[in-house]
């Protein structure tokens, strides 16, 4: 049986401690993004981990529209948009490219990151096809990350299937006859694609709130051959309607809350790590009020609410087959009444 | 003048091959190596994507085969594959051109070199995998060139200019060569396949230049211009649109020398107009019953010709108005409809309208919807529009009326 040809990866070792991360910056001034913006924190360390032989594809979304303004662009490497539905093609596509030229002479063969980044909106809804696809070809490397804030932020804040039980969005308005218009649950996206393509090598969630550990994911995304898929959790201030001096402290709150859990799958095998390793292994996990309540999107959740809220989360923890991850029962699920 | 009526000569170390219209794309490709291609199944033009990858299969061809989900990604897969420098192709029909249009929409902007193959095909709803042109029609405004082929040789050989059209940097836009569902993509003609050596004398390799995106080429692409610059990109569209007339006619002459056939005119098939008194007109294998028909009412003394248009893309303005200003009334006839338009009419009626406006001659035109969702046009139909087009000759004036041919009412 022949092997499937695949390009060489880069080499990219795990930075050892927030010391040894490199001090080149790919993403610098030119951008334009809101203050307190976690994205836009996600694209430096993203690029600061994966260097800079790299080619970036943005699809259509905050980090395009808020970061590449002509003529200011922030992007050191290479960097092209793509559209809204397509960060799952953009790689491939890319990677195609570079592996066709390579192994026909015509480009000097060399390994070279290509990541393609998608919001919410791109990724868990309009591109999910098209990132599924891109998941089973796995003789092309490539990393697609999902920079997800929680909404379709840069339009004016609409709900996306991404979007939280509640929220307050511009597109579920709460109103004196309906106070709860988006009372859909929040897409499991990378437990889906984990789940959906066994043959994918590696698929992570992060945020970056812990820095260190999101640039080696990344870095170990870019390493591993094949298709790769990366899921951040993105506070966004102003969709979220909070003080911009707290992104940081909500990245931390919604993995606390055990909303967020952080976890790698590799080669099939499921990991928990940083503070959600721990919850999994049973520590308590800090109320979600706690990290509800610091944000204007759900001012108007009552006690009912806050509590379907937790009850939901607490089954993601108590009742799924792998907590946090994949969301099936060992027993019949009953329904959850919503408030 | 016209290839399809006559045999052509092998030349040297040519071969000569029973094949289908999307075969002979397929052939086309093989020898222009392409790099990238990406297929997602829809009757008619899929055939070229099935060729493809036997070639592939049996190594006739090194190229990146990738079967998308879909005709969105399908496009936009070569198009990303394109800007690291990769020679693409890709191709759909119907309705599954109109699943990828987002895509189609952003590659002439970006300036991608695509060529892509429409196997004509009527779109939803009812159902129908017969030829209609709107299809392909419908990125007429959006800085695609678009071209009708109609022979199996034709299709061939204009897949090899189109790569040499499209890739040159003083145009740098896509191509889609349109070919009538059915009709040319699954029906054989003998088609001669010229050798590597001479292809590669005509058609040089793809040079992205400045464009590529590569870590040793740190550009942005397509940032948010806004309406501080949209205006001016958008007219530098139009100059390589502009520009392309003298590459369409470099690239033909080119393609004459190195191979020994092609026509003397790349922007319309004539056929029997020097003397026409009406000139018929239809883009595609519809050239069939209008030659057949013409030389039938010629053997009755009726002096009609036709053209045929290639290139709706850019449009040959100036040397449609020469040609068709010769005639005494002229009869067009649409595989397309445009509803609401002027006067009813289909879009190539209309086109070649708006090109007559300022001629100094203007015949009478009449307009003409027939053969849609792959219904065949008769010869009565052809006979019946040219006696319409004789008594709007000697009345001087049309009718400003579209007629539908072969209609059930």
């Amino acid at each position: 049986m022949a092997e499937v040809f695949t390009n060489a990866t880069q080499v990219l070792q795990g930075f050892k401690g927030v010391k040894k991360v490199s001090v080149e910056e790919y993403f610098t001034s030119g951008h334009r993004t809101c203050q307190g913006c976690e994205s836009a924190l996600v694209m430096r360390l993203m690029i600061k981990a994966a260097g800079p032989r790299t080619i970036v594809l943005g699809a259509t979304g905050c980090m395009y529209v808020a970061n590449t303004t002509y003529y200011t662009t922030p992007w050191v490497v290479p960097w092209m948009h793509t559209q809204l539905g397509s960060s799952g093609s953009a790689a491939l596509g890319t990677a195609a490219g570079l592996k066709a030229l390579m192994k026909k002479g015509r480009m000097k063969a060399e390994p070279i990151n290509v990541i393609a980044f998608c919001g919410d909106g791109g990724g868990a809804d309009m591109g999910l096809g098209a990132i599924s696809a891109t998941l089973t070809h796995k003789e092309y490397n490539c990393l697609i990350l999902l920079y997800d804030n929680e909404s379709y932020a840069n339009t004016d804040i609409q709900a996306s299937g991404s979007t939280p039980y509640g929220a307050n969005t511009t597109f579920s308005p709460p109103g004196s006859v309906k106070r709860i218009m988006h009372n859909r649950w929040k897409k499991n996206t990378a437990g889906m694609l984990a789940a959906g393509h066994p043959e994918c090598r590696y698929v992570a969630t992060v945020d970056a709130s812990y820095a260190v550990d999101m640039m080696n994911k990344v870095r170990k995304a870019l390493s591993i051959g094949g298709p790769t898929f990366i899921h951040s959790f993105d506070p966004c201030p102003k969709g979220w309607d909070f003080d911009p001096m707290l992104s940081h402290e909500l990245g931390e709150l919604a993995v606390e809350t055990g909303i967020f859990p952080l976890y790698e799958v590799e080669d099939g095998v499921v990991r928990h790590y940083g503070k959600t390793r721990a919850i999994a292994e049973g520590r308590p996990r800090k109320p979600v009020r706690e990290y509800l309540l610091k944000q204007g999107r759900f001012a108007h959740f009552t006690e009912e609410d806050l509590d379907y809220f937790q009850a939901k989360v607490d089954e993601m923890w108590e009742k799924w087959e792998i907590p946090g991850v994949i969301p099936f029962w060992k027993e019949k699920r009953p329904a959850v009444p919503m408030p | 003048m016209a290839v399809e009526t006559k045999t052509i000569a092998a030349a040297p170390g040519d071969t000569e091959m029973l094949i289908s219209g999307s075969e002979a794309c397929a052939e086309a490709l093989a020898l222009a190596d392409i790099d990238v291609v990406t297929a997602y199944p829809i009757r008619p033009y899929d055939t070229v994507m099935q060729a493809i990858a036997k070639k592939i299969a049996n190594g006739k061809l090194v190229a990146e085969y990738i079967v998308a989900e879909g005709e969105h990604s399908q496009f936009e897969i070569v198009k990303h594959a394109s800007t690291v420098g990769a020679r693409v192709f890709c191709g759909s029909s119907g309705v599954g051109w109109m699943y990828a249009m987002e895509c189609l929409t952003v590659t002439p902007p970006l300036r991608v070199p695509m060529v892509a193959m429409v196997g004509n095909r009527a779109l939803d709803d009812p159902g129908a995998f017969g030829v209609e042109h709107n299809d392909a029609l419908v990125v007429r405004d959006l800085g695609w060139m678009l071209i009708w082929v109609d022979t199996a040789q034709e299709m061939l050989d204009t897949a090899l200019l189109a790569y040499r059209i499209a890739e040159d940097r003083r145009v740098f836009l896509p191509i889609a060569i349109s070919a009538d569902g059915a009709f040319l993509t699954h029906s054989q003609a003998l088609v001669q396949v010229p050798t590597k050596a001479k292809v590669d004398r005509f058609l040089p390799k793809y040079d992205r230049g400045d464009l590529q995106l590569h870590p040793d080429n740190p550009i942005t692409v397509a940032p948010q211009a806004n309406e501080d610059w949209v205006i001016e990109i958008r007219r530098q569209n139009n100059e390589a649109m502009t520009r392309a007339y003298t590459v369409i006619e470099e690239a033909y002459a080119d393609f004459r020398k190195v191979f020994g056939r092609g026509p003397d005119n790349p922007w319309f098939e004539e056929y029997m107009t020097a003397d026409a008194e009406v000139i018929l007109m239809g883009m595609g294998t519809i050239s069939l019953p209008l030659k057949v028909g013409i030389r039938n009412m010629r053997a009755q003394g009726k002096k009609v010709g036709l053209i045929r248009p290639r290139w709706f893309r850019p449009f040959p303005t100036e040397k449609m108005v020469a040609a068709l200003s010769r005639a005494s009334a002229i009869g067009v006839i649409d595989r397309d409809y445009s509803f609401g338009s002027p006067f009813g009419s289909g879009v190539v009626a209309n086109e070649v309208r708006a090109a007559l406006y300022n001629a100094d001659k203007r015949p009478p035109l009449l307009s003409f919807i027939g053969g849609l969702g792959g219904r065949e046009v008769t010869l009565e139909d052809v006979y019946k529009t040219a006696d319409m087009c004789f008594a709007a000759a000697t009345a001087g004036k049309s009718d400003l009326k579209t007629h539908w041919l072969g209609v059930r009412e």
